[in-house]
């Protein structure tokens, strides 16, 4: 071997090749001759097998190859390409020997479709998605007022986390903020994004959550337009705000979010209140307090006042009639007055001890007694009789 | 001073002050109840303006250990 397919040395049955040994030979010469090259043509059979491989054929007019994909070269892809798509594939020829077939070993593949095999895979979840219902504008939800509890979900130690922080602590320090570190880029990091969610679930007492990262280029962000990233952030039990920094391009996960910023600055800026406004508002809550309190005194007063007037009314009435009776028993008690009855002419005789003289037998002859008229009183003495 | 009986969260402390206030400008409430809440209402005032004032932002970090179970230890920026 190795010196070229010797089609002499099979002449005769005698010196017969093996199938193995032809084949081999085969993908020996495709293989040394043929380096790895850029193919391009239409995807045709497309099916991906269990194993994760992906079996197709790319064919043109007038031929077709049957290609093999691996998995660990497809998993790189966002999502498989389908039937009747135009690609260019980078590829090694070689023979599959257990069936001594010619075939494309394929270990790249790009769609020269608009937006190529991304677009394709983003609009496929975006489909699934809402079919579910998880892109409905009604499902979104009211972010809280005042958050006591928030996790961010994002890179330890990118800029993302560090201005979050930065935003939520000057404006709102209030918060508690829960870091749930994940990578938000390379292989596997969806699968470390969904854990991430999963443990955002079983936070207590939480009031919302932000995911997020800064800019990056397309194939970068694209963890977050992973179907099943998006179904994790959709199934969060609080309000999301997604901040995937990208001005441009929409990820699913801001799709499903319940708010989207443009930056993890402005995901913390929404998802906090100013102290200093709240501190406002006190204020004027504070001044309703003292104002609702004064107008309910002051109607109180106002009500005891006319009650205290009623109340002087009637007592002064009361006392004026007293005054009225009073006069009258006055005049009664003036008219029965001895003074009174002297002043009609009638005088009191009273001897010196003031005993009161009535009768003849009182007034013995030479008697010296007093007589009170009504100016006043004379000394007077018994006649001799 | 009436205290407040349990521990609020800060928007259930402010939900509260708004009704109390609305309570007190609304109509018919008597002097007593009425001077109880805005007793109430100033020690809620004092207490939210207090957790404002003092509050110094928490940053915790969320982990998983091997058990699948929750760790939440203090995060250094």
């Amino acid at each position: 071997m190795g010196e070229g397919l010797d089609l002499f040395a099979a002449v005769s049955p005698e010196g017969a090749w093996t199938v193995t040994q032809v084949t081999r030979r085969a993908r020996a010469v495709v293989e040394a001759g043929l380096a790895p090259l850029w193919v391009r043509g239409e995807i045709s059979g497309f099916k991906a097998w269990q194993s994760g491989h992906w079996y197709f054929a790319l064919r043109d007019r007038s031929a077709q190859i049957r290609c093999v994909m691996f998995q660990k070269d497809n998993r790189r892809l966002p999502a498989p390409p389908a039937d009747g798509m135009q690609v260019f594939a980078f590829a090694r020829p070689t023979v599959w020997e257990e069936k001594g077939e010619f075939r494309l070993t394929v270990v790249d593949l790009l769609s020269t479709e608009a937006g190529g095999l991304w677009q394709l895979a983003f609009e496929k979840a975006k489909r699934a998605l809402a079919k579910d219902g998880l892109l409905d504008p009604a499902r979104r939800r009211a972010l809280p007022p005042y958050p006591r509890r928030i996790a961010v979900v994002t890179s330890p130690d990118g800029a993302a986390l560090r201005d979050i922080i930065a935003v939520a602590a000057r404006r709102w320090p209030v918060a508690e903020l829960f870091v749930v570190p994940t990578r938000v880029q390379g292989e596997g990091a969806e699968d470390e994004i969904c854990a991430a969610l999963g443990l955002v679930c079983r936070l207590d007492g939480l009031d919302l959550a932000i995911i997020g990262r800064g800019g990056g280029s397309r194939e970068d962000l694209w963890t977050f337009n992973h179907e099943r990233v998006a179904r994790a952030v959709a199934a969060l039990p609080v309000p999301v705000i997604s901040a995937v920094g990208h001005e441009t391009d929409v990820t699913l996960c801001d799709l499903v979010a319940d708010l989207r910023a443009a930056t993890p600055s402005a995901a913390a800026e929404a998802a906090t209140p100013d102290r200093n406004d709240v501190l406002l508002e006190l204020d004027r809550l504070g001044s309703r307090l003292a104002g609702g309190l004064a107008a309910r005194s002051g109607r109180v007063t106002e009500r005891l006042d006319r009650t205290s007037d009623r109340l002087t009314g009637a007592l002064e009435r009361r006392l004026e009639r007293h005054r009225h009776e009073l006069a009258g028993l006055a005049g009664r008690l003036d008219a029965l007055s001895p003074l009174k009855i002297l002043e009609r002419g009638y005088a009191l005789a009273r001897d010196a001890q003031g005993r009161v003289l009535k009768r003849v037998a009182q007034f013995p002859g030479g008697l010296r007694f007093r007589l009170r008229i009504t100016d006043g009183e004379v000394a007077a003495r018994a006649g001799e009789s | 001073m009436a205290r407040p009986p349990e521990p609020l969260s800060f928007a259930q402390q402010l939900d509260r002050l708004e009704a109390i206030v609305r309570q007190l400008e609304g109509q018919d409430l008597d002097l007593d109840a009425a001077l109880k809440l805005f007793e109430e209402g100033v020690e809620r005032l004092r207490d939210a303006r207090e957790r404002l004032l003092a509050a110094e932002t928490q940053v915790k970090q969320v982990l998983a250990d091997q058990a699948g179970r929750l760790k939440v230890e203090d995060f250094d920026a």
